[in-house]
């Protein structure tokens, strides 16, 4: 396509006035208006903030719902229309709750093993990620394939030898069993690698080591400060995969029911089916500490899940 | 060997710091997947072929490895017979295994078919020139941070067959009540609801990155050719979005076919696992059950349950297979038969064609050009 067919081939509204006219051009325009396509993208009228409002009101009707049967004075309205209207007893069955389900006990093992497996999961990406990105090394490639080749083996398939390897080192009922195992995941090296690839120009790597730095000094100096942003991302989803992480925990460990937040809202709810206001209260406790987190970093969540998206 | 050692006697040797230089140089990639890979191999790959060996073993938690696996008398012999299959064979003679798989097939489709048409509808709005982005964004976002068992005990009640909420508007609306725990269908519904009520937005906002990525002057272009919304979004924008769609899809096949926590969480607190009539038992449950559930001590069997773990994996792993050739296909407008080169080849021709089309308005010339020689055939 030559250059004079491309000027005569685009049919931008200026173009179109200073080929056609003042009229074709004011024609264009009114006609794009009226179809909302404008070039910063399609007009939002009153429906769609209607309908995004409508979609995010149902997707809180379950936490409303919740809320309101922990809030019930009695349990003879937790069931049906009365279960939507709140009631006063909210702060009686979250305190009643606390007490059954060991909460200080349960949201310190899920922080325990939230923090600890994040930390780790980061600290291992990183340094492996940049190992992918940016290093030269035989076998990389093949390395890299058997990385992300493993990322889409269900968990079910380790479950069994984990769960006999466990027992042999003696480890049931541990919250270490569940930390081991997720101490690294394929994910988080793959996460990395895409993100420094980019990220991070060869030509820094080389002016840190034409200063003198040694590879280590150089990873830390010019490759850490780059994979801040995306090692904040892969904190906070592997923080939030571990705090609503139930199947591991549930089978490894065992009769410890108030180990971790997830376990005891379960078992709360196994305990106690006849009394919704106090299962419901547990499940509020345990969702709370997300929702706060969620104020404070749900902006970076949302371009974490964008921005790896993009790569896909 | 002898010229290295002249040239070593001649000049003097790389100093020891050079030396440790290049030897870090070398060794530090290394250095820096190890720790990984030494964690991975041990809580990661060494698990996956430890599966194997106990799929093919009798092994109960109680007496451990006790040589190959028995398939007993469901296998047809007196039930002593130990081959490598056994667990395989007395799996697949289950009933409880055929209805976990169709419940599991059956949410998974319920789950990842409306989960992907409605996050691609929230995409679109969202996609729109809006007022105040991230807060849409995060309002969309908010389940995700339920656990799928918390999310699981609230939905059980909500659907709950007698008093739940959902049954007592249907019947203020002057509707039936349904059976969302006891039939099996409906069953199937309300957990796939619990399934896409988490997975939706999130799925919304990785469409959505996708869509923010089509150059605008591509969809501006359609306009100017006359195109309509839906127009726009059928042939420009739902095809610029394949490859993300693909890892959507693959991604809510392996999560929709490993579903447990949501449908743990939706059995009362008197029913069986699964139900009475196992209508919910999911093919993850079933392994449980299996492996770590049967209360009898030494019956949980650790062979059977790796043995369902590997049937699971196959059958994600053929979806995924047929998942990404169903996708392939439709691309390519049905040339699956043409070596990939030239389906390459073919696919860029095109698209270099319509994006010509698309900036060169010749769609619309050419109606123009039709319609004049109609209407100078008229005259």
């Amino acid at each position: 396509m030559g250059k004079q067919d491309t000027k005569r081939d685009d049919l931008g509204v200026q173009t179109l006035e200073q080929a056609y006219g003042k009229g074709v051009a004011r024609a264009a325009a009114r006609k794009r208006n009226h179809l909302g396509v404008t070039s910063e993208g399609r007009r939002a009228g009153a429906g769609t903030y209607t309908a995004l409002a409508i979609v995010i009101l149902i997707f809180m009707l379950p936490l409303y719902y919740a809320v309101s049967i922990a809030s019930q004075d009695s349990t003879a309205t937790q069931y049906g229309v009365e279960a939507l209207k709140p009631g006063g007893g909210l702060l009686r069955n979250m305190a009643a709750a606390f007490q059954a389900m060991d909460f200080w006990n349960a949201l310190g093992g899920t922080l325990f093993v939230s923090l600890i497996v994040s930390i780790s999961t980061v600290f291992f990406s990183t340094l492996a990620g940049y190992s992918f990105a940016k290093l030269r090394f035989r076998g990389k490639n093949v390395l890299l394939t058997i990385v992300v080749g493993t990322m889409t083996i269900p968990q079910q398939l380790s479950v069994v030898p984990l769960y006999i390897l466990a027992n042999k080192a003696g480890l049931f009922g541990s919250l270490w069993a569940v930390i081991i195992p997720a101490l690294v995941n394929a994910f988080g090296v793959f996460w990395m690698t895409q993100y420094l690839q980019d990220a991070l120009p060869y030509e820094l790597i080389e002016a840190a080591r034409v200063d003198g730095a040694s590879m280590f000094r150089t990873f830390l100096s010019v490759g850490v400060p780059a994979a801040r942003p995306a090692a904040a991302m892969l904190f906070l989803f592997t923080f939030i995969g571990q705090w609503t992480n139930y199947f591991w925990p549930m089978l490894i460990l065992g009769s410890n029911k108030n180990a971790t937040l997830t376990l005891a809202a379960a078992t709360l709810k196994g305990a106690h089916f006849t009394d919704y206001t106090l299962v419901m209260s547990g499940v509020v406790l345990t969702t709370l500490p997300l929702l706060l987190l969620f104020f404070v970093a749900g902006k970076q969540l949302v371009s974490g899940i964008m921005a790896g998206a993009v790569k896909g | 060997m002898s010229s290295r050692n002249t040239k070593q006697q001649g000049t003097p040797g790389p100093s020891l710091r050079t030396r440790l230089g290049q030897l870090e140089w070398k060794a530090s990639p290394y250095l820096y997947i190890a720790p990984f890979f030494i964690l991975f191999a041990l809580v990661g790959l060494f698990p996956l072929f430890y599966t194997v060996w106990i799929a093919t073993r009798q092994y109960n938690t109680l007496t451990g490895d006790s040589g190959w696996a028995v398939c007993g008398q469901v296998c047809g012999d007196s039930g002593t017979t130990a081959s490598w299959l056994g667990n395989f064979q007395w799996v697949l003679h289950q009933d409880s295994f055929w209805i976990a798989l169709r419940n599991s097939f059956s949410i998974f489709l319920l789950s990842s078919v409306p989960q992907i048409i409605i996050a691609l509808w929230l995409a679109w709005m969202l996609n729109a020139n809006l007022k105040a982005k991230t807060f849409w964004r995060m309002g969309v976002l908010l389940p995700y941070i339920i656990a799928p068992s918390a999310a699981g005990i609230i939905f059980s009640q909500m659907f709950s067959d007698k008093m739940g909420a959902v049954n007592v508007l249907l019947q203020a609306v002057g509707l039936s009540p349904i059976m969302w725990h006891a039939s099996t269908i409906w069953s199937h519904i309300a957990i796939a609801t619990i399934v896409n009520f988490r997975w939706i937005g999130y799925n919304t906002l990785i469409i959505l990155a996708a869509m923010q990525a089509i150059p605008a002057d591509v969809i501006e272009a359609a306009v100017v050719d006359g195109a309509k919304q839906w127009r726009i979004f059928r042939s420009i924008i739902l095809p610029m979005l394949r490859p993300t769609l693909i890892f959507v899809i693959i991604t809510s096949t392996i999560g929709g076919l490993q579903i447990f926590d949501e449908a743990q969480m939706f059995h009362n607190g008197t029913s069986g696992y699964g139900g009475p009539n196992h209508q919910y038992l999911t093919l993850s449950m079933y392994l449980w059950t299996l492996g770590f559930n049967n209360v009898t001590i030494g019956q949980p069997n650790m062979g059977r349950a790796a043995a369902v773990a590997w049937l699971l994996f196959i059958i994600i792993v053929l979806i995924a297979i047929l998942n990404f050739f169903i996708t392939n296909r439709m691309a390519s407008g049905g040339m699956a038969k043409v070596s990939k080169e030239v389906a390459a080849e073919r696919a860029a021709q095109a698209e270099r064609d319509r994006q010509f089309a698309i900036r060169s308005g010749v769609e619309g010339r050419r109606r123009l050009a039709e319609q004049q020689t109609a209407q100078s055939s008229a005259q």
